[in-house]
């Protein structure tokens, strides 16, 4: 399987990251030679094994939907690029 | 009296504790030596100052019933600092100021350490060389233009250096232990769940861990007993009773069972990897641990299956990063063009490499065939863990297949720079805890280290074994200052 120039184009879309022409065959190349080393995991049968999804066995916890927090609220803004 | 910055830390806290040192004389000392070392470019933000504030005010006030007694520490910049920017060695987080402390830091300072400096890394900790950091390479001190690892490179650097007697790291698929054997130091990536990580920049949520860095053995162990857990900021963080990992702390580690995987006998491994490992069964013998071959069957399909799930975990995990409520924005004609300009100009090449391998994954059509996929093949390399463990306490094998690179030599092939992590990948993959030892050189006198891997939630075996073999291998780092102003 290789991934095209396309591809690549409508991935970055869907990344949200704008892409020159260059700049896109240079990262079709290496997405290329990056999933040939992948392509390896085809070797396996897996057709009955789990997948696993968390290393952690537990389940997630619940807790009590309150505000623990101080008023930040200032402290907050003052990381955004702009404010009203 | 010796140089404060050369002592362990387990030194240092016994000198501080007799008073022979003050908090202050410790803190100037480091602050000092981290002055005159900046050609290594270790720290991304220094926080002299009220370091220095810090520690007198811990001499007017001393509490020696803490861990860490008014001891100065560098952290790395992947872990948010209360009011100290934090970029994750990224230029989209470049001015980024956190509200709040991440659990294993806070950990710290309740313990009585104290705020060095903000460490260089990789760009969110995606890198094997501190190569992709947006502040620039770190040298590593055993030699000139020598990378110290990644993607916890300036951590590496800062600890071998002397500007900081301990330092923590994290780890998603090497990047404490990999960097550890790169500058002939100690690091430990511990069991997932051990080590919250809230506050920690997030890379790869089901692999991502926190774990300390130090000169030695025992260091390590001091300090993991202070950053271990369990933490209901972490949905992921587990409860379980942890030990006095330094109290516990001993060589006899007599019958302990060692096995030695031979899927680790890679192509291509340099015949010094291969002798230093051969070296380090003959010392683990000496320590009277008996030595087991066993099978690890899936460990080549590790590398394969990291890199899908990473860069998978961390495209969902980076899409925060949009310009809109904190870091960098660039200008754009709408908001689409906003967040695309954003990202581009405040993601370096090899997060985007991620994020878009991750995307193509994730994205519709592809997920069975590559994210499900590499889940199962994960589910294998666990069981291979499982069934080993059934035979033997822990495993040694090599930390890395090779010794520190040149800077910029392995900085344009992605994959080249990837098979770094060929033999510490498969520990995150299955959850485990993971040391590096140094344990001899190469052939131009470059620190090679040895890797012990033991149980889900059995560091203090890890730690035993290592602290055994420590002493048997008896590696002292040479460094000769040659960064010094």
């Amino acid at each position: 399987m290789t991934i095209d120039l396309k591809t690549v184009k409508h991935i970055s879309k869907l990344a949200r990251i704008s892409l020159e022409e260059k700049k896109a065959e240079k990262l079709a190349d290496d997405m290329n030679s990056i999933f040939e080393f992948i392509e390896k995991l085809n070797e396996l049968k897996t057709e009955n094994v789990e997948p696993l999804t968390s290393i952690a066995e537990t389940t997630l916890r619940f807790r009590e939907d309150k505000i623990t927090s101080d008023n930040i609220r200032e402290k907050i803004l003052k990381n955004s690029p702009e404010k009203k | 009296m010796t140089d404060i910055t050369s002592l362990s830390l387990f030194e240092l806290i016994k000198n501080i504790k007799e008073k022979k040192i003050s908090s202050n004389e410790a803190a100037k000392s480091f602050v000092d030596r981290s002055q005159k070392s900046k050609k290594l470019n270790a720290y991304v933000t220094e926080n002299f100052e009220n370091c220095l504030k810090l520690s007198k005010e811990f001499d007017n006030k001393p509490n020696y019933d803490l861990k860490l007694p008014g001891i100065p520490i560098a952290v790395k910049d992947l872990f948010c600092t209360n009011e100290v920017r934090t970029t994750a060695g990224s230029n989209i987080l470049n001015n980024f100021v956190p509200s709040y402390e991440s659990t294993v830091t806070q950990n710290i300072w309740n313990e009585g350490g104290i705020l060095l400096g903000k460490l260089n890394c990789d760009e969110f900790a995606m890198g094997s060389s501190n190569e992709t950091s947006f502040f620039g390479n770190v040298q590593n001190p055993i030699a000139k233009d020598l990378v110290p690892g990644g993607s916890s490179g300036g951590s590496s650097s800062a600890l071998a250096a002397n500007l900081t007697p301990v330092t923590i790291g994290t780890d998603t698929g090497g990047s404490i232990r990999q960097p550890a054997s790169f500058t002939g130091t100690v690091g430990l990536k511990p069991t997932y769940g051990s080590c919250s990580r809230y506050g920690i920049v997030a890379f790869a949520s089901s692999l991502d861990q926190a774990g300390p860095m130090s000169k030695d053995v025992k260091d390590s162990s001091i300090l993991l007993e202070v950053i271990s857990s369990f933490d209901k900021k972490d949905s992921t963080s587990i409860d379980f009773k942890r030990n006095n990992y330094s109290s516990e702390l001993t060589r006899n580690i007599k019958g302990i069972k060692i096995g030695i995987p031979k899927e680790y006998r890679v192509d291509k491994m340099p015949d010094e990897i291969e002798n230093l490992w051969k070296k380090g069964i003959e010392y683990a013998k000496d320590c009277g641990a008996e030595i087991i071959d066993i099978s690890l069957p899936h460990t080549s399909y590790a590398l394969p299956t990291y890199y899908i799930v990473a860069p998978a975990e961390a495209s969902s995990n980076l899409a925060r990063y949009d310009g809109v409520k904190y870091g960098l924005r660039s200008s754009g004609e709408s908001l689409i063009d906003m967040y695309e300009k954003t990202r581009s100009e405040g993601f370096g090449e090899e997060v985007k490499r991620r994020i878009m391998i991750g995307t193509y994954v994730l994205s519709s059509g592809y997920y069975d065939a590559y994210y499900l996929k590499a889940q199962k093949v994960r589910q294998l390399i666990k069981k291979d863990f499982d069934e080993a463990y059934n035979k033997v306490d822990a495993i040694l094998t090599p930390s890395t297949p090779s010794s520190a690179f040149k800077i910029g030599e392995k900085s344009n092939d992605p994959v080249s720079m990837y098979l770094n992590d060929i033999f510490t990948v498969p520990v995150n993959l299955a959850g485990l805890p993971g040391i590096s030892i140094p344990a001899g050189r190469d052939k131009n006198n470059y620190p090679l280290g040895l890797q012990i891997i033991g149980k889900p939630f059995d560091e203090q075996t890890v730690l035993n074994i290592a602290y055994s073999m420590e002493e048997k291998i008896n590696y002292k780092n040479n460094i000769t200052d040659w960064w010094m102003e």
